[in-house]
């Protein structure tokens, strides 16, 4: 594949709350939070990074950049990771059926009995796995997930992929890819590019989990998931 | 959830139903080609059997080996049992090779709590005398579960409504209850899931204080079908019986078997189930065990699942208390 790595900074994303503010005070890079700068409400200690306008325009540039990539989207299966992962496919399918007029295939991937950190917190609930009725052998599977970080899910989802089938080629698709990864893992498609500290929590909303689309990115204490 | 699994009591409705949209989610697993998750890779279970199984035994084995735990099978005989060894011994052997969890049937009920006392590895009841069979209540509640659409798939496709346990359907146990560990198990888990159970048997084959039980008590099979949505057989224990506790089998066969004619007074849309092994011709007429509206297979291809779920929700988390 070419270079087309998404690096920093999407020039028509990078327009958030965040440049509008006013500098921080020295030696405190996250203002805990900015009343003047989210129109809507945000929790304390939370900042919008994006709106639901902004989230909206980055799934259509990906769906868009999967049609390209993928000469059209032949044999692309969409799979997304739970929870909000597999919205996230939904969504996307739905704007590639738009533009291509024919259905995109789209299922859900729980990594849950394939995680490396399961023994150090009780063992948790599963996540559904659908996989489209034709299955994943010779496709091109793009996995989706809301927030790539450490890469840890990601490899945990190649190795169920592994058990599922043997598809064509594997692509990677993210709404926020915030940095600090464990493993050798880059996406192919990325909604934005949002530097963090590993201090901070970034939270993707989503209409149909949460009942509104945002993402937020907040201290650690603040609550929410990474 | 407990560190154990020893009654079906102990099971909160919560951690019954977390226990069977695991199932759900797993039961996926034996469509596949590749039957097999690595998410027990490096434990060790050990199945210790004191009495004969067949199903219960290679189900949990089955269940053990497609989460790739290592499985180590435990028959008393040919083992050191057979020269005198105590049940304590044999358990402190168990712990010397580091079993992560001891799946166990005794024919003396209380087995299972008694070793939960003396190994630190997760202790599942696997039958205990005429005591508990938790994972067959649990199985069975999957099987209930799946035919009237509460299954986590169901609700997935919107079709069912609420949780997924099986409030106001009615399920009616009949035959030996006073041997049975089934029945005690089931009535424990349905009454927690919200079911209506319904004891039917000879009173000489009812427990003494099945009065204190969370269910109704008849003693006409006849007319008890009618109003059931399940109607669940037991099988006659003879190797337990040590008195006559009803005048022949054919007299029994007659009163509290289920053949052809009795199904026929069942609802549209009712299931019959057994836990096996059954007795054809006694409290199971061939016809019914072989008919559509028998579970019976089904109940074995769930109980793999079902294992599934409870060796994941037990040995798959932290250890320690969550």
């Amino acid at each position: 594949m070419p270079a087309v790595n998404p690096a920093p900074g999407h020039p028509e994303l990078a327009s958030g709350p965040a440049p509008a503010q006013t500098p921080a005070p020295a030696g405190d890079p996250r203002p805990a939070s900015d009343p003047s700068s989210a129109s809507s409400p945000a929790p304390a200690g939370r900042k919008i990074v994006l709106e639901p306008e902004e989230i909206r325009r980055a799934l259509t540039r990906i769906a868009h950049e999967i049609l390209e990539r993928t000469d059209g989207g032949a044999g692309v299966v969409l799979l997304g990771i739970p929870t909000r992962g597999v919205p996230l496919a939904r969504r996307l399918a739905e704007r590639i059926e738009q533009v291509e007029g024919r259905p995109i295939p789209h299922g859900s991937l729980d990594i849950t009995m394939y995680r490396d950190d399961l023994r150090l917190r009780p063992a948790r609930a599963l996540g559904r796995t659908e996989v489209p009725a034709g299955g994943i052998d010779g496709g091109i599977v793009v996995l989706v997930d809301d927030v790539l970080y450490s890469g840890r899910t990601v490899r945990a989802a190649l190795d169920a992929l592994n058990d599922l089938g043997r598809p064509r080629a594997v692509q990677l698709a993210v709404l926020i890819d915030r940095g600090h990864r464990e493993l050798p893992v880059r996406p192919d498609y990325v909604g934005k590019n949002l530097p963090t500290s590993k201090q901070e929590v970034v939270r993707v909303m989503l209409a149909e989990v949460d009942g509104e689309d945002a993402v937020l990115l907040g201290r650690a204490d603040s609550g929410g998931r990474e | 959830m407990n560190r154990h699994l020893i009654s079906a009591g102990d099971l909160t409705r919560d951690d019954a139903l977390l226990i069977l949209d695991t199932a759900d989610e797993l039961a996926q697993i034996s469509d596949r080609p590749i039957k097999k998750l690595p998410t027990l890779r490096g434990r060790t279970v050990v199945n210790l059997f004191f009495e004969d199984s067949t199903r219960t035994r290679i189900s949990f084995e089955a269940a053990a080996k497609r989460l790739s735990a290592d499985v180590i099978n435990f028959s008393a005989k040919g083992s050191s049992v057979a020269k005198g060894e105590s049940l304590k011994d044999t358990a402190l052997t168990l712990e010397a090779m580091g079993a992560d969890a001891v799946i166990v049937r005794h024919s003396a009920s209380g087995a299972p709590q008694r070793l939960a006392g003396w190994v630190r590895g997760t202790v599942v009841n696997a039958g205990d005398g005429s005591h508990e069979h938790p994972t067959q209540a649990l199985l069975d509640s999957f099987t209930i579960r799946r035919h009237f659409g509460r299954s986590a798939s169901s609700r997935a496709a919107g079709a069912g409504a609420g949780d997924g346990a099986l409030d106001g359907l009615r399920v009616t146990i009949v035959g030996d209850v006073l041997h049975s560990r089934v029945a005690r198990s089931n009535v424990l888990l349905l009454h927690t899931l919200g079911a209506e159970v319904t004891l039917v048997a000879p009173p000489t084959l009812l427990p003494v204080a099945v009065g204190s039980w969370p269910c109704s008590v008849s003693y006409d099979f006849d007319a008890a079908l009618p109003k059931s949505d399940v109607v669940m057989m037991l099988r006659v224990q003879q190797e337990r019986m040590n008195a006559a506790y009803f005048p022949s089998v054919r007299e029994y066969s007659r009163r509290y078997g289920l053949d052809a004619a009795r199904m026929a007074q069942l609802p549209d849309q009712a299931i019959v189930m057994h836990p096996g092994p059954m007795n054809r011709g006694v409290e199971i007429a061939a016809e019914v065990a072989d008919s559509a509206r028998s579970t019976i297979v089904e109940q074995v291809a769930n109980g793999v699942s079902v294992r599934m779920a409870v060796l994941y929700l037990l040995l798959g988390g932290a250890e320690g208390d969550s």
